[in-house]
């Protein structure tokens, strides 16, 4: 395949050579659908483009002929400047736009009536555009559709809601040809099943992938300590490392974490090299500044989070630190992608493992990337509330018949085994809640006129519109300096429930006192102190995942480990001595006393979400059993229980059947299942988030959504709305699965050694944070006491 | 039942975790904002339609609180229903648990701001009722004495998460939603702090009611209670 002439020209004229990928799918422009799998710096958007081009430069063409849609908003905007550059130089007849949130209304419409050749947007924003009356004409003509970052897309609900939007663009524009850009991922295959319109073949096309990384871990003079996350070891190292580099992102798996790093190396930067924080709780504008810095090539450094991961480009970093294991060997791959956007030139990147555990983890993570064995967890079936949504979107854009909708629904490959029960219980749920009691025919939200299905009321188009959407913010509260102070950022609302005015904590690198909550907002000053009393926030933690797992667990079975630090060698080997080390297919638990109280420490190596479950399920049974349990910690690898009682026999704790059964009961009141109900309530369009006009009625007319939680709970358990609820719950937060995984895996064999002391492997395990005390009794004690203690202090007592 | 006493214009009130309020010497017992048949005001107005489960929810903790107390007199402190047509919109199995709580019983509704027109159910329809000290009303008004009212929804928080709270400074008191959907407005809102004198109380429902000094927002200043001067030392 050779470049058209005036293309060949206009590369010739920049010194550059197409690369094989490029005209690989020049060549296969007119398949259906194909992916292509393309390191970062390889060229990749224009390689998606370039067919989009070559078929526009001819001239002609009215309309809409592409569409791009990339997870992030900033990206379109990033992608229109860089395809500017050769549409201008070429002198091309191409129109290029962008359309995400933060478009002009008048833009927007203007858009709609006279669409530019190419359109670039995101999910949320296609969702919005298939739900106008007139999508079949904006869309008659469209040609292809590129998706970004299609990796990113496919491992959220973002993907699922994209993938049913192209399932209305088939019906509204036959022929339309797909194209996925992608990163390095485990699994091509099942991407690009996701991508095409099922049963249509997705050819995958490979850019050569480049020079192997270089990638190492970082080792210290000092040890790392025996737990904890934060890494303040290495402050030092890296410092030096950022000296020697032009500019550096700092990775870490959590935003606290990220925070408290950022302060330490603040405080340690004593020639004040500009450094930088970025994670999505900080203020928009907060955010912006940073990224605008970077792009002028301002920064040294970014501490950063996964907000950061995705494609953009912030200009030449030439180090990627990744703070704290990896956790999961793909992301680490795309986060050492980020460095050197430089085709063919090796990325380089330094592992920090924060402490004596992790140094194991980031070596089974430097192995793992060296074998390329990523790692990545099979997804289930297309979620349903996303259908739900689907749904109402599609009624949104006028009439329709169930029969139509179904067979588009099962063009997508995550929903082509979707029954037609199943999607009747959907539609059902849109049309009239679809409860046991029938309280709603007289209001359904949806009506059948003849064989044709439609909203009951039209104006409630403009709701179902203002929620579009799958991103859940988790409940946040903005956090701003007391009086006319600017956003700090976010924080957690369970974070901000447990704060007590005077407690001091971390947000944007500044430590701040919680002084009020005023209007839903957590009002602060600023502090001099060195040290904040509360660390910080919360925030996701990733569990490590199972592959890696898997790895650690192999290492252990070797004779001896020179390919670890020494002091980490000898301690593995110590607790083989004394105790044994985990094996994959059974479970340690080990029983010993410390500190005047027994404990028992299971090695599931079921990642801390896993672990924690398992925590909470252990203590429930010895409960029950009267074995007096008082606390549990749980981290990626292990669970330590502590309590009154020893454990004489942990096979029966574990036992298959009982874990199952515990988990069943402890289940419906938890309050993971409450937040997966509020994230699947409000996709499935139950729960707005946004409403027409806020009145101000001085009192608070929205409730809970745990309250609805309950409700159903209670009188209808069963209904759809529980039922995806309990599906959710157990991939996510509450990871069953692989509490389930773990116990296949290891069949009810357990070994069991009880000691006389703390063990190797068990010590980290007493410094770890994140203590779990069990008292269900204790939360009321709690609350009683501090009250007795305000009305004391208040002289009301008495 | 867990409730906690309290003397209020010289009355003992017993005040119990669900928020309900219990006048023993008159065997009365007084619940605000109950808000029946909010889900079917929610999927009228506005499309969603949610568990339509909320009148029985209230109308069981409801019967629970009644047969606990034993009492004869209910006030319904107003905003009963979620609106007027909400009255029409109760199913026939939730109308005969009302009629079946009714019965033997009297039971005063007073007008609220959801429902300002009388109900076509049993029992008495009044904008406000006085009894001894006491007057029941939905809105609370300035400078009134022996008030209970409703309304506000108030919340508060201490520890953990904010609960819906009983309010009462000497002069009123202000009652929780009843209700199973109701949501709350937290006790630091400006139209509360300005109706609560000190010394005022907030009083925490929940498994047992958990009375707590009424937190004042930030940068007002209050005395310490007068005539209760405190003790320097031990």
């Amino acid at each position: 395949m050779t470049l058209p002439a005036r293309f060949q020209t206009w590369f010739d004229s920049r010194g550059w050579q197409p690369h094989p990928h490029q005209l690989d799918m020049l060549e296969r422009a007119d398949d259906p659908a194909l992916l292509l799998i393309a390191p970062t710096g390889g060229g990749k958007t224009l390689a998606g483009f370039l067919p989009t081009l070559v078929e526009l430069a001819e001239g002609g063409h009215q309309g809409l002929h592409t569409l791009y849609v990339s997870p992030l908003k900033a990206l379109a905007t990033d992608i229109r400047r860089n395809l500017t550059m050769p549409v201008t130089e070429m002198d091309l007849p191409v129109r290029i736009e962008d359309r995400t949130g933060d478009t002009s209304a008048t833009r927007k419409k203007r858009q709609r009536a006279d669409p530019p050749h190419i359109l670039l947007t995101t999910p949320e924003s296609l969702a919005l555009l298939t739900s106008y009356e007139d999508a079949p004409r904006m869309f008659a003509g469209l040609k292809r559709v590129i998706v970004d970052e299609v990796h990113a897309l496919s491992e959220s609900k973002r993907g699922d809601q994209l993938m049913l939007a192209l399932s209305r663009l088939d019906a509204m524009a036959p022929g339309l040809r797909r194209v996925g850009l992608s990163a390095t991922v485990e699994n091509p295959a099942a991407i690009a099943s996701e991508l095409a319109r099922h049963p249509d073949p997705c050819p995958i096309l490979h850019a050569d992938p480049g020079p192997d990384p270089d990638i190492s871990m970082l080792v210290t003079e000092e040890r790392p300590p025996w737990a904890g996350g934060g890494a303040k070891y290495a402050i030092p190292s890296v410092l030096r490392e950022v000296k020697r580099h032009k500019t550096t992102l700092i990775f870490h798996n959590t935003r606290a974490q990220a925070e408290i790093f950022f302060h330490n190396l603040w405080l340690a930067n004593d020639e004040d090299l500009p450094i930088g924080i970025h994670h999505g709780s900080l203020a928009r504008e907060q955010r912006e500044r940073v990224e605008q810095a970077m792009v002028r090539g301002d920064l040294r450094a970014i501490v950063c989070t996964g907000t950061l991961d995705l494609g953009i480009d912030w200009g030449d970093v030439d180090l990627i630190i990744q703070i704290g294991a990896p956790k999961n060997v793909k992301r680490l791959v795309q986060r050492i992608g980020r460095a050197n956007h430089r085709y063919n030139a090796p990325s380089k990147a330094i592992l920090v493992p924060a402490n004596r555990f992790e140094i194991v983890e980031c070596v089974a993570a430097l192995e793992a990337v060296r074998d390329r064995d990523l790692d990545g967890d099979p997804k289930g079936p297309g979620p349903r509330d996303v259908l739900c949504q689907h749904i109402l979107i599609r009624a949104c854009a006028g009439p329709f018949l169930a029969e139509d909708l179904y067979r588009e629904v099962k063009s997508v490959g995550a929903y082509a085994g979707l029954s037609r029960a199943a999607f009747d219980d959907c539609l059902e749920f849109c049309a009239t809640g679809g409860y046991a009691l029938r309280a709603y025919d007289k209001w359904q939200r949806l009506k059948q006129t003849g064989e044709q299905w439609h909203l009951r009321d039209p104006r409630a188009a403009q709701r179902i519109r203002m929620n579009i959407g799958t991103i859940q913010d988790t409940d946040t509260l903005k956090v701003r300096m007391r009086g006319r102070g600017k956003p700090l950022g976010e924080v957690e609302e369970g974070f901000a429930a447990t704060l007590t005015p005077g407690d001091t904590f971390l947000i944007g690198g500044e430590i701040v006192r919680y002084e009020s909550m005023r209007e839903m907002t957590v009002e602060v000053t600023r502090r001099a102190d060195k040290e904040p009393k509360i660390a910080t926030f919360m925030g996701t933690k990733f569990a490590t995942s199972t592959q890696l797992s898997q790895r650690i667990l192999r290492m252990f079975r070797q004779e001896s480990w020179p390919e670890l630090p020494e002091h980490t060698a000898g301690w593995l080997a110590l607790q083989r001595e004394v105790s044994k080390l985990p094996e994959a297919d059974r479970i340690l638990v080990e029983t010993f006393p410390h500190d005047g109280r027994q404990h028992l420490c299971a090695y599931g190596f079921a990642g801390r979400n896993a672990q924690q479950t398992l925590g909470l399920l252990l203590t429930q049974r010895m409960e029950e059993l009267g074995l007096h349990p008082l606390g549990f910690v749980s981290t990626d690898y292990a669970t330590l229980v502590w309590g009154l009682d020893q454990v004489p026999d942990p096979a029966p704790l574990l036992s298959p059947d009982t874990l199952r059964e515990e988990f069943e009961t402890w289940l419906m009141g938890n309050a993971v299942m409450k937040r997966t109900f509020k994230t699947s309530a409000t996709i499935a369009g139950l729960i707005e988030r946004n409403t027409p006009q806020v009145r101000k009625t001085g009192k608070q007319a929205t409730f809970s959504s745990d309250i609805l939680y309950d409700t159903l709970a209670r009188f209808e358990p069963d209904h759809l709305l529980m039922r995806i609820t309990r599906e959710e719950a157990l991939r996510g937060l509450v990871d069953f699965g692989r509490v389930e995984e773990m116990l296949t895996r290891t069949a009810g064999r357990i070994d069991h050694v009880d000691l006389d002391r703390v063990t190797p492997l068990a010590a980290p395990l007493f410094l770890e944070p994140g203590r779990i005390p069990v008292a269900a009794s204790g939360a009321q004690r709690m609350l009683e006491e501090e009250a007795a203690r305000l009305m004391e202090a208040a002289g009301l007592s008495g | 039942m867990n409730t906690l006493p309290v003397t209020f214009a010289g009355e003992t009130l017993h005040l119990t975790g669900s928020g309900a309020l219990h006048w023993p010497a008159r065997a009365l017992l007084c619940v605000s904002d109950l808000h029946l048949a909010k889900s079917d005001r929610i999927a009228r107005r506005e499309g969603r339609m949610l568990p339509p489960y909320e009148t029985r929810a209230t109308l069981t903790r409801l019967a629970d609180v009644l047969e606990a107390t034993g009492a004869t007199h209910v006030v319904c402190l107003g905003d009963s229903f979620d609106d007027l047509d909400g009255q029409a919109a109760l199913d026939r199995e939730d109308a005969e648990t009302l009629a079946a709580l009714q019965a033997g019983r009297d039971w005063t509704w007073i007008e609220g701001n959801h429902d300002p027109g009388p109900v076509t159910l049993g029992g008495t329809h009044r904008a406000e009722l006085s009894l001894g000290p006491l007057t029941f009303r939905h809105i609370a008004e300035p400078g009134a004495t022996g008030e209970i009212s409703g309304h506000y929804h108030p919340k508060c928080r201490v520890r953990g998460p904010a609960r819906p709270a009983f309010l009462m400074d000497r002069e009123r008191m202000i009652l929780p939603a009843f209700g199973a959907y109701t949501g709350g407005l937290d006790c630091s809102a400006k139209p509360l702090q300005e109706l609560l004198t000190d010394p005022a109380v907030a009083i925490l429902t929940g498994p047992r009611p958990v009375p707590a000094p009424l937190p004042r927002t930030g940068r007002r200043q209050h005395l310490p209670p007068q005539g209760r001067p405190r003790r320097i030392g031990a």
